[in-house]
């Protein structure tokens, strides 16, 4: 379904600020997310976690541990299946270490037991036999033939001979002749970066309350972006059929891309199948840091070429990923999106993905591209100083627009990248003056969106009301935008519609919460059921009024005939259809399956003021600016929300977030003290500036706009901070430590 | 673990000396609980103080301030007279976390935690203040300086229970500050700090210094070439510059996933010399 | 392990319970008094989803023993809301779009009631140091300032 031909549809709904239907529940402590559900006769579940960051497991004992009164059930990794596909298997391995435990915090086993002192007190008589091995946790070291190896045998065909096997697949991207063009330029600039692993850092850590019978027949409640990814690994991990697994999502507390896979919902239906009872399971904050989804960690290579009138020659980029224990395929996509605002006749970029001795890699928005762009970018803005140019001015000569054809592939349609950032340069705060010790600093950002597979089903109730049925967790506010888009389509209030999100028995098929889908996805799929209602319900009016169903048509709530010819019939609103529904063949319902394409891609840009202390290195954001290409807006302040959220999880990335790991491997600062998101009072305004653009790959011109806006931060921020400074940064995170070695490296 | 609350002194103190497993005092909880948390601790008996007589007043005496050792932050941070008298102490506390730990932590508890890094000692040690102490064999005034021997430790024997702080009285033209630093604006254990306090003559001339030091040795510092610099100046860049050297000279920390022992120096000095600064200011020095 | 019988106050009303000596008020607000609104993002201070006041103080009830609730009076996000009438602080923030999860929304809630009893018309930056430690990490914290002010404005002129 392409974009309405009537592009500039006057919208009466879409575009509004109108509330959000969890809203009571969510601010009266009412909301129930993972961890606020019980069940009768229910037992606690722990998990026991490796201390070691690499260690054969020789046995594992647990007989001490079953002995203790009140101790119903102890699982290890025997306890679930062992699928072929290495994509189940390496999820299950992760849920509960096989062989080898990989990483400091790796799960080895886990006990139910009546009450959660008994579950702590039974997890000490565990007795595991441990053979340490070396191990490597830095990307570069995990590169190099004689590294310790985390798995064997795990390279894929891409992979050149004389890496060490950690380095399981590598990418290769780009077009036209790098040499040509590097012989054009009049400045080539080289440089290398690295940038720390963080964490998607939601507040609400994992949590599940899991039951399941002898025979084969559970449920499952738990937080999570995605019920029906859930139910596929778990029934693949459990042996079961996914019909007789029904999961529900809970309101979720934050997932960022984390809540993407499944850590302990496995290993809870693997207690209750033995115990016979319910099983809850509830993650510390210290092992959401150790075991569950950090980003990547990277060292990267960029060399740009240009000319003195700030036209982009060449360009070109080697980067290396790592994602931990087991095989990613993160840098893909951080080879794809690196150059992805430039128009380019020479490009190139590399891309290696690595395993260490660190836990499995999950999603965080847009994954693999924040720290790709960010070297990219880094590099553009000191050819830019190397010149004395206007770094808006540069983007804006050498923007990709519609035609373009992209560093990954495809020829861009339309994008709004040179409207954002035109509406940067037109912004006060472009030229607002600079204090001592101040700098300015912006990059673009990118993000390909994402459509995929998606259901909804649509009924009128005999009110003339409407519910929505969809089966993508809300995390954001998207309840408010399918309703809205439902009560467009079909012409009637916003609160004439409920939205639900189900469980995984009572709708088809939903692709995960990722991928910034959720709006442009469900909400296509919803104004398609809402057509299908449509279609249904000018049939029965045309029985009604006995005439042609062509001869009806639906216009602002309500079934018209479509002119004189058709005869001259009062209008039958939607209520006044439902109302007589029972007589004229039933209930009334549209529904749409399918997969979704036509995402269009999205483009912004970030302006950021600060300020260096040059005697201690600390940063003080003072001004932020984030101007977004949203495509239609279908709910602005949750468009404005993501924008803010996603800018201020860049800053802590750019600033002070990061993974620290101590000599012998093992995780230094699992908790909120040591790994530094940003407080309240770090941060000023974060203004926003929406440009609506729309996507051709939908009705009302929606793209996705969750993921694009942790893109920029990073080197907006790292640019700003080597102007402030006059010394060129090159690695993440700008912790104060580094800054001041960096600026006292210059006197 | 059992749970006490004991209503007098000596019950408390017979409570503590009787245990022979372990044994934590209660009084704020913020470093007990997350002690409790992290399975690192596991008590066999917790003695909570705050129902004793006493240990929940500010009280005047001798010019200066008693406090109970069951103050929280937020309630000396409201206390006018002690905020007026000893401004330095009472941020030290009141950077101690965020304000939902500001309406438990104590200074005591802080001091007993034993931290280098802890926030509100620097200021008590630039301050001279004392603590009482109720043992077994009776009461004792004790240094702040003598309390804490090493990270984590403290030289309290078993049955000890520090009940008060006291701040003693101030000159007129007196006052103090304390700085620290940290990554963030707040949450943070500091990186480096600097509690200093400052006697001045009528004239604006520093009579009297006391520098103190935290986060850059196994225990708070008590820098006194660093105070010795500053005496018979106005603060001038010379009297500033000293206090750097001083400052940094005194420093022996450690390269932790928070600072390292560069970093950590360099900005011990520079926090010394702001606080200097800034102690003087309040003091009705003019530089 | 001994468990302890203890008498308190919670919104309000009187409640009784049984706990083990090391439950924490959060344990006890959510596993013995089924009050779930205040969350566990950390169990260690440093999150604030669990905040509460204790005596009229704001405290992280992670960092405060079950125990030490006897004979004390306790305020929940569930108090918040008298019958049907939510707090203006609660309709705010719905109105102006200051949550996008939720889940640090009860504790920041909480814990912006005690900063305007104290503080009536606080600027940008009180807030914003008051609420230093109620991680969000949803909104950037932008649209939770905003609405606090817009809060605090209609709560003065009432």
């Amino acid at each position: 379904m392409a974009l309405d031909s009537d592009a500039q549809r006057d919208f009466k709904i879409v575009g509004t600020r109108v509330t959000r239907p969890d809203g009571v529940d969510k601010v009266t402590g009412k909301a129930r997310y993972g961890a606020d559900i019980s069940a009768p006769g229910m037992l606690h579940g722990r998990i026991l976690r490796s201390p070691h960051a690499h260690a054969r497991i020789l046995s594992i004992d647990t007989t001490g541990a079953m002995a203790l009164k009140g101790v119903k059930a102890i699982v290890t990794s025997a306890d679930l299946s062992r699928p072929e596909d290495n994509f189940f298997a390496d999820i299950g391995d992760n849920c509960l270490a096989n062989e080898k435990a990989l990483y400091d915090g790796h799960a080895v086993a886990a006990v139910a037991a009546t009450d959660k002192a008994t579950a702590k007190a039974a997890l000490r008589l565990i007795k595991v036999d441990y053979e340490v091995l070396p191990h490597v946790t830095d990307v570069d070291a995990a590169m190099a033939p004689d590294a310790p190896v985390v798995h064997e045998g795990r390279a894929d065909e891409t992979v050149a001979e004389g890496y060490s096997q950690n380095v399981t697949s590598h990418f290769e991207f780009g077009h036209g002749d790098l040499e040509a063009g590097f012989a054009k330029a009049d400045k080539i600039i080289e440089r290398s970066f690295k940038t720390a692993a963080t964490h998607q850092g939601y507040i609400e850590p994992h949590a599940c309350l899991a039951s399941l019978g002898a025979d084969g027949r559970g449920e499952l409640w738990c937080c999570t972006q995605g019920q029906f990814n859930v139910r596929t690994m778990c029934a693949e991990l459990l042996g079961i059929q996914a019909s007789q697994l029904r999961v529900t999502a809970s309101e979720i507390g934050g997932g960022f891309g984390g809540k993407t896979t499944v850590f302990i919902e496995p290993v809870a239906l693997a207690l209750s199948r033995k115990a016979g009872k319910p099983v809850k399971i509830t993650m510390s904050r210290d092992e959401v840091f150790r075991a569950t989804g950090p980003t990547i960690s990277s060292s990267m290579d960029v060399k740009i070429g240009m000319t003195s009138d700030g036209r982009i020659t060449a360009g070109k980029a080697n980067l290396r990923y790592q994602g931990g224990a087991y095989p990613n395929g993160t840098v893909e996509f951080g080879a794809q999106s690196a150059f992805a605002a430039y128009d380019l006749a020479a490009v190139q970029t590399l891309g290696w993905n690595v395993m260490t001795n660190r836990p499995k890699e999950a999603a965080y928005r847009a994954p693999g591209a924040p720290v790709a762009i960010y070297a990219i970018e880094s590099v553009v803005d000191e050819l830019c100083q190397n010149f004395g140019l206007d770094p808006l001015d540069v983007r804006i000569k050498n923007a990709a627009r519609k035609g373009t054809l992209s560093s990954y592939g495809p020829t861009f349609n339309d994008i709004g990248l040179v409207a954002t950032l035109e509406a940067a340069k037109a912004h006060p705060h472009y030229s607002a003056p600079l204090g001592v010790n101040q700098g300015r600093g912006l990059s673009c950002g990118f993000w390909f969106n994402f459509g995929g597979n998606t259901s909804v089903s649509l009924h009128l109730n005999s009110d003339g009301t409407i519910g929505v049925v969809e089966g993508n967790p809300d995390i954001g506010g998207s309840r408010a935008s399918i309703s809205m888009m439902a009560a467009e389509e079909l012409g009637i209030s916003y609160d004439k519609v409920r939205t639900v999100i189900t469980d995984t028995n009572s709708i088809g098929f939903n692709d995960v919460t990722d991928g910034s889908r959720v709006t442009f996805a469900v909400g296509l799929a919803t104004i398609k059921a809402a057509r299908a209602a449509i279609k249904e319900m000018c049939s029965r009016v045309a029985k009604i009024w006995g005439i042609d169903e062509e001869a009806v048509i639906w216009e602002d709530g309500a079934a018209k005939p479509s002119g004189p010819n058709a005869g001259d019939f009062d209008p039958m609103t939607l209520a006044d259809i439902a109302a007589v529904a029972d007589n004229t063949g039933g209930p009334i319902a549209g529904h749409h399956e399918g997969n979704a394409d036509g995402a269009g891609v999205s483009f912004g840009v970030h302006l950021v003021d600060l300020e260096v202390d040059p005697e201690t290195g600390m940063t003080t954001v003072l001004r932020y600016t984030v101007f977004q290409d949203a495509g239609k807006a279908v709910h602005p302040d949750y468009v404005e929300g993501q924008m803010q959220g996603g800018a201020v999880q860049g800053i802590g990335w750019a600033l002070n977030e990061e993974y620290i790991y101590g000599e012998d491997g093992r995780l230094q600062n699992p908790g909120f003290l040591d790994y530094r998101v940003p407080v309240a009072s770090d941060l000023p305004p974060i203004e926003t500036v929406i440009l609506e653009i729309p996507n051709p790959g939908h009705p009302y011109g929606v793209r996705g706009v969750g993921e694009t806006p942790i893109v920029p931060p990073l080197a907006a921020i790292s640019n700003a901070v080597s102007r402030a400074t006059g010394v060129r940064m090159a690695e993440l995170p700008m912790s104060p430590p580094r800054i001041l070695k960096a600026t006292s490296a210059k006197v | 673990m059992r749970y006490e609350r004991p209503e007098t002194l000596k019950d408390a103190s017979d409570l503590l000396s009787n245990e022979e497993g372990l044994s934590r005092i209660l009084a704020g909880g913020t470093d007990v609980l997350v002690q409790l948390k992290s399975e690192m601790v596991e008590p066999d008996l917790i003695v909570d103080l705050k129902h004793i007589g006493g240990m929940r007043s500010i009280s005047s005496e001798a010019g200066g301030y008693r406090i109970g050792a069951a103050v929280s932050g937020a309630q000396l941070g409201e206390d006018d007279g002690v905020r007026a008298m000893w401004p330095g102490v009472v941020e030290g506390l009141e950077l101690i976390g965020s304000t939902q730990v500001q309406g438990r932590a104590t200074m005591v508890g802080n001091l007993c935690n034993g931290s280098p890094a802890a926030d509100s000692v620097p200021g008590l040690v630039a301050a001279d203040a004392t603590v009482r102490i109720h043992g077994v064999n009776g009461v004792r005034e004790c240094s702040i300086l003598d309390i804490p021997v090493g990270p984590g430790r403290t030289s309290l024997a078993k049955g000890d229970i520090i009940t008060s702080v006291f701040l003693p009285a101030r000159a007129p033209n007196a006052s103090d500050a304390y700085l620290r630093f940290i990554p963030r604006t707040e949450m943070d254990i500091a990186v480096a700090a600097a509690g200093v306090s400052l006697e001045l003559d009528g004239d604006g001339v520093c009579t009297n210094a006391r520098v103190a030091l935290g986060a850059v040795a196994p225990t708070v510092l008590l820098v006194e070439e660093a105070g010795a610099a500053l005496v018979g100046t106005r603060l001038g860049t010379d009297s500033l510059d000293a206090l750097v050297k001083a400052t940094e000279a005194a420093c022996t920390p450690i390269t932790d996933k928070r600072g390292t022992v560069e970093f950590r120096t360099r900005t011990a000095g520079v926090l010394a010399k702001r606080a200097a600064k800034i102690a003087y200011a309040r003091a009705g020095g003019k530089s | 392990m001994k468990n302890l019988h203890i008498s308190t106050t919670v919104n309000g009303d009187e409640k009784e319970f049984i706990c083990g000596s090391d439950e924490t008020l959060l344990d006890v607000l959510r596993d013995r008094l089924d009050l779930t609104g205040a969350k566990e993002g950390c169990g260690t201070g440093d999150c604030g989803a669990c905040s509460v006041t204790l005596n009229g103080r704001l405290v992280c009830s992670c960092l405060v023993l079950g125990a030490e609730a006897d004979g004390a009076e306790i305020e929940t996000i569930e108090g918040m809301a008298v019958g049907d009438n939510l707090h203006v602080l609660q309709r705010v923030f719905i109105e102006k779009a200051a949550l996008q999860c939720g889940v640090c929304t009860p504790g920041i809630l909480v814990a912006t009631r005690a900063l305007l009893e104290r503080n009536p018309d606080p600027s940008d930056t009180e807030i914003r140091y008051w609420l230093a430690g109620n991680l969000c990490r949803c909104t950037g914290y932008d649209k939770i300032v905003k609405a606090v002010q817009i809060a605090a404005a209609e709560m003065r002129s009432a």
